[in-house]
């Protein structure tokens, strides 16, 4: 009863979508305000139907309701709570049902947010998000129901693919589609401009922070998803360049320099067109990746078994939006009041390089990752666009833009000085050749662009840190050098100032973390209890091999010891690993479970091979050095985007169009 | 500075970052690129050895030999043609006898291909897609449960409701 009650809410919340992409349409057409209002109160009720529909999901997935085909493809008695709970959404269907909850809570939350947005504008907005709404919950409930009864209902399901039953699966795609579809918001906003013919910076401060939390979520999403293909894969690598990767990746970029060229528009009323058309770009890319990931173009865990019907229903939304939103570009960018063009030499100007490299290691993503599926549509040849491509394109576009990040927060808006700002990073380029060679030299004969990555990261966070400082330090007459002082001012920064740095900081550290990764090394051998295998500064020694068994499987593990490496013996005991193969009898399938030894950011990484005939094991060891900074800073670079997001400025309207306009809700009116 | 210099200035950044990423772009289509090649390929093509391909198929029954050091030899074949594998390394969970898989790596002149990467499936129910695809150009599409169990040897058709079908009738 429940299961028809969540279908029948889909289905109300069909209706009540629609309700909210035409009333704000109607409202303008009859010139009647009041009705603007219902698409508001449509987008609420929209939510809490949608809300309804995945709590019945959930309910049938918690309770092992077999009798809904859903639970039955992957859910099992045995498993663990929590991955039945997690499963929702570890399938086609319930995971396009968690990407239209979202959407509808990023609509809802448009609706109740009290920040000064004109009416008008919030309006159209909402009436945007409808649509997209509409279409999507048009597509699950006509292609991908999660509702479909079986009769008679089986005894037992199918279970979850292992690979999936993994604590990540509670964290990484809740985090990612937030992310994903939070840039649906920056979508609707610059449509609704587009459609009002008018721009601003008013728009600007009300776009900012959905974007900015948008690229918070997806930042961490992302994050997390590397972490756990690295330790779920068995493979040691964090970053793969995977298709399904990279269709992560494209909307982060698009979003990091939506939110850059945002920032331009809101100080200085320029790229306003271009802010737009980033917009539209950001939300078709994470569309593009919601198609390339769900329709089945490319095999990978992320892609369900799916009929072709749906990948085609899909192909048929992403060419609507984009086509339509870029048509509706074309057709009214014109329109809109162009800024002034500015001083190359200036923050705005370095905003726009950092813009155009961005997009520009954006569009090579996008070939590596769409060339081949494009050259086998039209020719058949089958190819494979790997990490060498990705490495030869990606990463020297990448080098120059993280080069520019501190050197453009030297300069001053609208004016800047190259020489003045280069006195101020004088000090940090300084540590940064002294970190790089340093490194060089320590570490002689290795890879050459790890050291040049430590400095370059050096370079990023001491960047920041002298940012914050020169700020808190003041310009001209209030210029101070007592400490106190500075540290006072430095605590008395706007919270965004912070954020920025933090931010930048982080992407250093994840440099620096990459860039050790050169230094990673690896050992594989067959080895009997008993026996050691030594990589890096560490050697293991497999103590045993002993079955265990879990709720829904059962496990193969081994123990090892690691002690340090000391010359030719063997040091102190750092710790101990398990690693296993753990065999889901429901799914007949195996999965290695790899084993992490955390010492300080580095960590010894062991995976288990085949049980030989004589008692040995094969086993794969590796070291990384430094490799949790990866994830930590980019969970830096995220809680640099949250701290700016608590920033006052991002409640209150623009102050400058207050004063120059009055409208009734356009004073500064802060969040309650 | 004026307004049109300034734009000049913009045009010209604009043109030289694409000009760079469009430049790095082929650069790296030229070198860096895999072709995916099935074992009848190999053998009717005359791949010229040191060229960095995937191959593709099923690996044959009984060929699987495991050697010193964690080094395995198998055999990837499409029943018209087979290759001689060398791998070190750990196999993947669901590598098995008689299932697809994907390896990437080099042909050496012998006609020995020396892999670095092996790729079987992710999940029991589906098999990479270039696999399906080489194995139905063959005629010899099977769902990869039934190839596990029988011999290898009848060439049957995709199994209807199986949960290869949908994907592999694309």
């Amino acid at each position: 009863m429940i299961v028809e009650t969540g279908h029948f809410a889909l289905a109300l919340a069909l209706a009540l979508s629609l309700v909210q992409a035409v009333m704000p349409v109607w409202a303008a057409r009859s010139g009647d305000p009041a009705l603007r209002q219902t698409a508001g109160q449509a987008a609420l009720g929209a939510f809490a139907c949608v809300l309804f529909a995945f709590a019945a999901l959930t309910y049938a997935h918690a309770t092992s309701d077999f009798s809904v085909q859903n639970v039955v493809e992957n859910s099992h008695t045995q498993k663990p709570l929590i991955y039945k709970l997690s499963g929702v959404w570890g399938n086609h269907e319930g995971s396009m049902l968690l990407w239209v909850l979202i959407l509808t809570l990023f609509g809802a939350c448009v609706a109740a947010a009290r920040n000064s947005v004109p009416p008008k504008l919030r309006a159209n907005t909402l009436g945007v998000q409808g649509l997209i709404t509409f279409v999507f919950v048009l597509f699950i409930v006509t292609a991908s129901n999660p509702f479909t009864r079986v009769i008679p209902a089986p005894l037992e399901g199918n279970d979850l693919n292992p690979l999936l039953q993994d604590p990540g699966l509670a964290i990484h795609p809740p985090l990612l589609y937030v992310g994903y579809v939070g840039f649906s918001i920056s979508f609707a906003f610059a449509v609704a401009a587009l459609i009002d013919g008018r721009i601003d910076a008013v728009w600007a401060r009300a776009v900012r922070p959905w974007t900015l939390t948008a690229w918070v979520f997806l930042t961490l999403g992302i994050a997390m998803g590397s972490y756990w293909a690295y330790y779920e894969l068995g493979w040691g690598g964090w970053w793969f360049w995977d298709p399904v990767e990279n269709a992560s990746l494209m909307p982060w970029i698009a979003g990091t320099a939506l939110l850059h060229s945002t920032v331009v528009m809101e100080k200085r009323d320029a790229l306003k067109v271009w802010t737009v058309l980033l917009a539209i770009l950001t939300f078709s890319l994470s569309l593009v990746g919601t198609f390339l990931v769900r329709s089945g173009v490319i095999t990978s865990v992320h892609s369900f078994a799916t009929d072709p019907t749906r990948g085609v229903f899909i192909l048929a939304i992403l060419v609507l939006f984009i086509g339509g939103s870029l048509t509706l570009f074309a057709w009214r960018a014109p329109l809109l009041r162009q800024g002034g063009l500015f001083a190359p030499i200036s923050r705005e100007g370095a905003l726009v390089l950092n813009n155009l490299f961005l997009v520009a290691a954006c569009a090579t993503v996008f070939v590596g990752t769409l060339y081949p599926l494009l050259l086998e549509m039209l020719t058949g040849e089958k190819i494979t666009v790997g990490p060498p491509f990705f490495n030869a394109t990606f990463v020297p576009l990448a080098i120059p833009l993280l080069l520019i990040v501190p050197f453009g927060q030297a300069l001053a808006w609208k004016r800047g000085d190259v020489l003045a700002a280069s006195q101020r990073l004088f000090f940090a380029l300084a540590v940064a050749l002294a970190a790089g060679f340093a490194t060089l030299a320590f570490a002689w004969g290795g890879p050459v662009m790890a050291p040049v990555g430590v400095g370059l990261g050096a370079y990023l966070l001491i960047g920041s840190a002298l940012e914050i400082y020169h700020r808190a330090r003041g310009y001209g007459a209030s210029r101070t050098r007592v400490p106190g002082q500075i540290a006072r001012r430095a605590l008395g920064l706007p919270r965004s100032a912070w954020g920025t740095a933090l931010a930048h900081a982080g992407v250093g550290v994840v440099v620096i973390g990459i860039a050790a990764q050169g230094w990673a090394t690896e050992a594989l051998a067959t080895l009997k209890p008993g026996e050691t295998l030594a990589t890096g500064p560490y050697v293991a020694t497999l103590d045993r091999l002993a079955p265990r068994t879990g709720p829904n499987y059962e496990e193969a593990a081994a123990f090892l010891t690691v002690r340090e490496r000391d010359g030719e013996g063997v040091g102190h005991m750092v710790g101990h690993v398990e690693t296993g193969k753990r065999f889901y009898p429901s799914r007949r399938m195996t999965v290695t479970e790899s084993g992490l030894l955390t010492v300080g950011a580095s960590q010894v990484y062991a995976s288990l091979g085949e049980m030989g005939a004589d008692g040995g094991v094969g086993l794969r060891l590796y070291y990384k050095p430094l490799v949790l900074l990866i994830w930590l800073g980019a969970v830096v670079m995220a809680a640099g985007g949250a701290l700016a997001l608590t920033d006052r400025r991002m409640r209150v309207g623009a102050p400058a169009k207050a004063r120059a306009r009055p409208l009734p809700q356009a004073a500064a009116v802060p969040a309650e | 500075m004026t307004r049109k210099s300034r734009r000049l200035i913009l045009i010209a950044a604009c043109g030289s970052v694409l000009a760079l990423a469009v430049g790095l772009i082929l650069f790296a289509m030229s070198g860096s690129i895999v072709f995916f090649r099935s074992p009848t390929d190999i053998a009717a093509q005359g791949i010229a050895p040191g060229t960095r391909l995937r191959l593709g198929g099923l690996v044959k029954d009984g060929s699987l030999k495991r050697g010193a050091g964690e080094t395995v030899e198998f055999a990837v074949t499409d029943t018209n043609a087979t290759v001689a594998v060398q791998y070190r390394g750990l196999l993947p969970d669901l590598f098995r006898e008689g299932q697809g898989v994907v390896a990437e790596g080099v042909l050496e002149p012998g006609g020995l291909f020396r892999a670095d990467t092996v790729l079987a499936k992710h999940d029991e129910s589906y098999m990479p897609r270039e696999v399906a695809d080489a194995l139905k150009a063959q005629g010899r599409w099977q769902e990869g449960k039934e190839a596990a169990k029988g011999t290898g040897k009848e060439a049957a058709t995709a199994s209807a409701g199986g949960t290869l079908g949908p994907r592999s009738e694309r």
